[in-house]
């Protein structure tokens, strides 16, 4: 067992720094960076002044290496927009996507196990078609499409909440909504088959026979078991959601790491755009790891191979 | 498709809109896209940074948005001593947000360290005319430049705003980037970097300031990234003014009620231009003036203008913005005239047209919409569709035959903000051509207006003869806001919110 995690945590902190590699040289090719850090109206002067004074006329590995060497040391740099330190950038906007992801996760949850269990308990019938209907709804809409229809209905036509923003605990219910709502079918779609395996199965049948209350046996017996791929298919998920918070954090002005990250690349903002790709698969890796070690402490079979 | 959906709910009966707060405590609420990091003008580059900083600071001069004269801001009267020398008579009694008075020591010191390359100030050609300013009297300073500098009011009343000195020296960049001080019309109350500012009028501003006394108690902006979102918090009347609105939204929002949608020139002009002196070495066609001149032919800019610019564009023909000083109008015109385009490039031996490669970065429907007339003449375009970065990298390294950009002269009312930038031996340069460069040159460095006229003139004349450029158009921006607000657009993108008020 544990072979098998210091192997996993190894690949882990290898994938970590690919991606951080890759993305240093995408971004480069992408384009002078000093150019647009000069803005669009900048002479050639200038250019060259801000490419000097940030160090893009070095060669490219020396550069990574520096940087490599300063993250390693929790130091990112300083960001070439904000001339502020990453760090900082990043402490300041991080809790709001993770509060995002964590409100939008568990509202994926309280809507799509409640469905899935509904729709075990009564398969092919009208109530496990209505709740396929409503989850796979979830999947096909547009996201940014379902947030602007949101803000119309619940913010101009009946101003129950704020447009936009993230001031207040509010201001995170529509795009919880959103960004939940899309990851509704598939832990819907776990919950339902988990859900029907276990009720088929003999100890089901037992608990039953003892005379037990349906809804013990549901919740007490049936759910313990048919939970566990949930649990590690929702680490996998939150990951998903921090990544693809990007357009909700924009639609909503959240001003969270996504769009931090997407504001950034534009402006060719290399320090933070570096730092978030790291932390984000870092972040990324780690739950996946997890996944991985869950799945491995509930089925031997998996440590082996 | 994003810009559909929110039209087709606006659309699907939308009756009335809420009433907009800001009236009732004279307060303004704005949004707008960019994200500013610092408030200190000098280290910014966006327009908002533009916004602000005149919210907040006050130039030695200012520009009258409506006669386009330079009147004394922080200065009582200027004159030149000589052409590179200017003297200025500064305002008594005025003081800073912190209580700081307004003196000589603050110009000195600010114009002085602003210029020293040392300090890094990111726009550097706004501050690298001076040589050095220089202290005759409590409230007397001379300034003198390196150079000739037409142009030296524009700076004078643009980006050179005046910073108090013993606060800079203080706090410096990022001091007065997170909090600044100025002896503007309004005071930062609270920045948060890259989401919102607030600004409060400052009750002390200077009786006499040609910005007038500002009528808005509190300003509040915040940065909403998404248009559709700015529109959406418009009609919410969570937000009372938008700018920079889709020309499909301002249609769809101009009907709204509560709601006034207005349309703006901007200093903005598209244009194709060309490798005419063969500096990519390629041997590209468009190397033959009669290429040139039939890709001028073969454009119906007036159909793009009307179909895709909208607003109050215009096509322009000389390589400036008509309201800019020197915009000589009297040039060579290509009218829209397809076969004429043809019979050209039968002269310049081809016949059958050509294949080319088209660069551009924005307004890929405009781009578009050229490639389909030059279709119709014969010449086959490769669309090369890349970021603002990665296109001007390549122009700079010479490498591009034929391209469509746009250039916004940052707002400055004069010719040597584009046509110099582009056709005086720059990295911008395709034309090559020495004697435009010297025409350029006259005109850039002598201070006799007639001179600077006549130079210009000939300049602009050459650059449409040899269609060095084809200029296309003006751009346009399109503002929203409460038709309660009093609030003026002016066509150097910089809105005036000292002087906005509600009715």
């Amino acid at each position: 067992m544990h072979i098998f995690i210091l192997k996993r945590i190894g690949l882990a902190i290898l994938v970590a720094l690919f991606v951080s590699f890759l993305s240093f040289l995408m971004l480069r090719a992408a384009g002078d960076p000093a150019i647009a850090i000069a803005g669009e109206g900048a002479s050639e002067a200038d250019i060259e002044y801000i490419r000097i004074r940030f160090g893009f006329d070095r060669p490219l590995i020396v550069q990574y290496g520096e940087w490599l060497a300063g993250a390693l040391q929790g130091n990112f740099g300083t960001s070439t927009y904000f001339s502020t330190p990453v760090h900082e950038l990043i402490a300041e906007r991080l809790p709001v996507t993770l509060r995002l992801g964590a409100m939008s996760l568990l509202f994926a949850i309280l809507l799509a196990m409640p469905l899935g269990i509904l729709a075990a308990v009564h398969p092919n019938s009208i109530i496990d078609r209505l709740a396929l209907f409503l989850s796979v709804l979830g999947q096909a809409l547009p996201n940014f499409w379902f947030a602007l229809v949101l803000i119309v209905i619940l913010a101009v036509w009946w101003p129950l909440l704020p447009p936009s923003g993230n001031s207040t605990w509010q201001h995170f219910i529509m795009p919880t909504i959103v960004l939940g709502y899309y990851a509704t079918p598939a832990i819907m779609r776990l919950t339902r088959s988990g859900m029907l395996e276990v009720l088929g199965s003999d100890y089901i049948r037992t608990a039953r026979a003892k005379g037990l209350h349906p809804v013990q046996v549901l919740v007490k017996h049936a759910m313990r078991n048919a939970v566990l791929p949930v649990v590690s298919h929702s680490t996998v998920q939150f990951g998903y959601m921090l990544g693809g918070s990007v357009i909700i954090e924009s639609i909503y002005a959240l001003h969270g790491i996504g769009q931090l990250a997407w504001e950034s690349i534009s402006r060719a903002d290399l320090p933070t755009v570096q730092a978030i790709i790291l932390i984000l698969s870092l972040i990324y890796v780690g739950l996946n790891l997890a996944g991985d070690l869950i799945n491995a402490w509930l089925d031997p079979r998996i440590r082996v191979t | 498709m994003r810009s559909l959906a929110l039209s087709l709910v606006m659309a699907i009966g939308l009756t009335g809109t809420a009433g907009h707060a800001g009236p009732d405590d004279n307060s303004l609420n704005i949004a707008w896209s960019g994200e500013l990091a610092t408030l200190d003008r000098y280290y910014n580059v966006l327009r908002e940074g533009i916004i602000v900083g005149r919210l907040i600071w006050d130039a030695l001069l200012f520009k009258n948005p409506d006669t386009l004269e330079f009147e004394p801001l922080l200065a009582e009267s200027y004159s030149f001593v000589d052409s590179t020398t200017m003297d200025f008579e500064l305002r008594q009694g005025v003081t800073f947000h912190n209580g700081e008075a307004f003196d000589a020591d603050d110009v000195v010191y600010t114009l002085n360290r602003m210029a020293d390359p040392e300090n890094g100030v990111l726009t550097q050609r706004n501050v690298n005319w001076i040589d050095r300013a220089e202290k005759r009297g409590p409230y007397s300073v001379r300034l003198h430049m390196k150079r000739p500098t037409p142009i030296a009011l524009e700076f004078l009343a643009g980006p050179l705003l005046i910073y108090p000195n013993e606060y800079y020296e203080e706090v410096g960049p990022d001091g007065m980037g997170q909090a600044p001080v100025g002896t503007g019309p309004y005071k930062v109350t609270a920045f948060a970097p890259g989401e919102s500012i607030t600004f409060e009028r400052n009750e002390n501003y200077f009786a006499g300031s040609p910005k007038g006394k500002p009528s808005i108690d509190v300003i509040r902006q915040r940065t909403v990234p998404d248009n559709n979102t700015q529109i959406a918090e418009l009609l919410a009347g969570t937000v009372d003014w938008i700018w920079k609105v889709p020309a499909d939204q301002a249609a769809a929002l101009a009907g709204r009620p509560g709601i006034s949608v207005v349309n703006e020139q901007t200093m903005r002009i598209g244009y194709l231009s060309f490798d005419s002196s063969n500096r990519t070495g390629n041997s590209s066609p468009v190397n033959d003036v009669r290429v040139r001149q039939a890709i001028a032919h073969a454009i119906d800019r007036q159909a793009i203008v009307t179909a895709l610019v909208g607003g109050s564009s215009e096509v322009v023909h000389s390589a400036c913005h008509p309201a800019q000083f020197g915009c000589e109008q009297d040039v060579a015109t290509y009218d829209y005239d397809p076969d004429r385009a043809r019979e050209l490039l039968a002269e310049a031996g081809y016949p059958d047209g050509f294949t080319i490669d088209f660069h551009a970065y924005r307004n890929r429907p405009y781009a578009e919409a050229i490639m389909g007339y030059l279709d119709a003449v014969g010449i086959k375009t490769n669309l090369v569709y890349l970021k603002y970065a990665a296109l001007r990298d390549q122009v700079y390294a010479g490498e591009i035959d034929f391209n469509f950009m746009t250039w916004g002269s940052y707002s400055f009312h004069d010719v040597s903000a584009i046509a110099s930038h582009f056709f005086k031996a720059t990295k911008d340069d395709y034309a090559g051509d020495e004697g435009l460069i010297a025409d350029l040159t006259i005109g850039d460095n002598s201070v006799d207006r007639d001179e600077r006229l006549a130079a210009y003139s000939r300049a602009l004349k050459a650059i449409a003869d040899n269609a060095y450029w084809v200029p296309l158009f003006s751009y346009n921006v399109n503002y929203a806001f409460s038709d309660q607000l009093e609030f003026v657009p002016n066509p150097d993108e910089v809105p005036r919110f000292y002087s906005t008020r509600w009715k």
